[in-house]
């Protein structure tokens, strides 16, 4: 099987990931309850792996919050900072782990192109924050956010950051970057376990938690705490996840994330290279932006999902076809769906070959069906 | 029965740093579970037989840990 679906979960990991977590499993703890050794230990873990986070993204530890996944950080940062009288501007790029979150919430909602000289343009006086991606999850284009971190500093907003497909690809820098809230998840980029991931804060913005419960502290209080991390972590902790995060990062900073990017980007583009010039394709590209190894396209009018399952049907090929849970890239590009190839730390050009040369015989045996 | 100074602190995480820190930097004490006689937020609390409050507060604020209160009692 070749495997070009990590878009949708990195298909590697690390092998020293997997025995961490198959360690700890051993001898579990609950973290912040109690102080035996067990308990201890896992709450030790858990410290540092936010330390490694703080360090990995550039804030402070304490602001490291860890949640399920990057939809529940992005639902806890959009329902609990934000009302329906705010204004917030977003992109077309956008998956619908923020705008269903925006739609819900009620917000006066503006699409950009996620250009700051387009949001300079959909400014109003409610206007509260920026929310946007930093990677599109169907195009895999890069967005600027250093100059967008720089409007939200300029215009007083809030900058609020999905890095479902950079974390792990992208070096970022809260503080360089003017991000207020960095959401991530641990099962794309940072090659870690499903079901972990989290938010990073800079300063204390204020955020209503979504969940309240169980924190280990202020027991008689019947008010979850206010103070982070504990105000945003109700309830027993993924600890297996955090685990795997520890040990997924300490992989990728031997491996060096500069190397991954040029790795995934070189493959991306080889790909999208020979797609290019096909004129049975219409590949979904920006040609003034970066890009990270995602790339998407479509054969003529022929049935993305078609497409994708002959890949996996009749040449073992994992691709993934269909909106992607990002409906304003459609309306964007006039599509419905999209075959989507997205490369990870394990591919090797001999994949991108391989599917290259599938995609021909899909052509060659559906040529007439194609234009018929 | 010994004296000990206890710091409490806010959170759990920084009571966890606490720790870290101390460890790294050598310092004399534990984490304990907090004792019924002193009120905190967070369940942890370090307790040292170097009583000296002002080397402590120095030190806190070197490190830049936040804690909430400092509290000689007996153990």
């Amino acid at each position: 099987m070749i495997y070009l679906d990590n878009a949708a979960t990195s298909f590697f990991k690390p092998p020293q990931m997997i025995e961490a977590v198959c360690e700890y499993l051993k001898h579990p703890g609950n973290p912040n309850r109690g102080s035996h050794k067990a308990a201890m230990d896992a709450a030790r873990i858990v410290l540092d792996t936010r330390m490694e986070l703080a360090e990995f993204f550039d804030c402070h530890f304490s602001g490291v919050i860890f949640t399920s996944g990057i939809t529940e950080s992005l639902n806890t940062v959009i329902a609990g900072m934000f009302t329906a009288r705010d204004h917030i501007i977003t992109t077309y790029m956008e998956h619908n782990s923020v705008l269903r979150p925006l739609y819900r919430l009620g917000c006066e909602l503006s699409v950009s192109d996620g250009s700051p000289e387009q949001m300079e343009g959909l400014l109003k006086d409610t206007t509260k924050a920026v929310v946007m991606n930093h990677v599109s999850n169907v195009t895999g284009e890069i967005n600027d956010i250093r100059a967008v971190g720089k409007f939200c500093r300029e215009k007083g907003l809030f900058f609020i950051l999905d890095t479902a497909q950079s974390a792990g690809v992208l070096p970022i820098s809260m503080e360089k970057e003017g991000i207020d809230v960095l959401c991530f998840t641990g099962h794309k980029g940072l090659l870690g376990m499903q079901g972990i991931g989290g938010l990073c804060l800079r300063g204390e913005p204020g955020i209503e938690p979504l969940k309240v419960g169980g924190s280990g502290i202020r027991s008689f209080d019947r008010r979850q705490p206010a103070t982070y991390p504990s105000a945003l972590e109700a309830g027993t902790q993924n600890v297996p996840g955090i685990v795997s995060l520890n040990a997924s990062l300490q992989y990728l900073k031997e491996r060096g994330i500069e190397n991954i990017l040029e790795h995934e980007r070189s493959l991306g583009g080889y790909f999208a290279g020979k797609l290019a010039s096909c004129d049975r394709i219409t590949l979904y590209r920006n040609p003034r932006k970066e890009h990270v190894g995602i790339v998407s396209f479509n054969i003529e009018d022929m049935d993305a999902g078609i497409v994708s399952d002959r890949l996996s049907h009749l040449f073992e090929i994992e691709t993934r076809a269909g909106a992607h849970c990002a409906p304003l890239v459609h309306r964007h590009y006039n599509t419905q769906s999209m075959v989507r190839v997205s490369f990870g730390i394990h591919n090797t050009k001999t994949d991108a070959d391989r599917c290259l040369q599938a995609l021909e015989e899909i052509m060659e045996r559906t040529g007439k069906e194609v234009k018929r | 029965m010994e004296e000990y100074l206890i710091i409490t602190f806010e959170e759990t995480t920084m009571a966890l740093y606490m720790e870290r820190i101390c460890k790294r930097e050598k310092k004399e004490g534990r984490m304990i579970p907090l004792p019924k006689a002193i009120d905190a937020g967070c369940g942890l609390a370090w307790a040292t037989r170097e009583r000296d409050e002002e080397v402590w507060k120095r030190f806190l604020e070197r490190e830049n840990i936040a804690y909430e209160r400092m509290v000689e009692v007996e153990l």
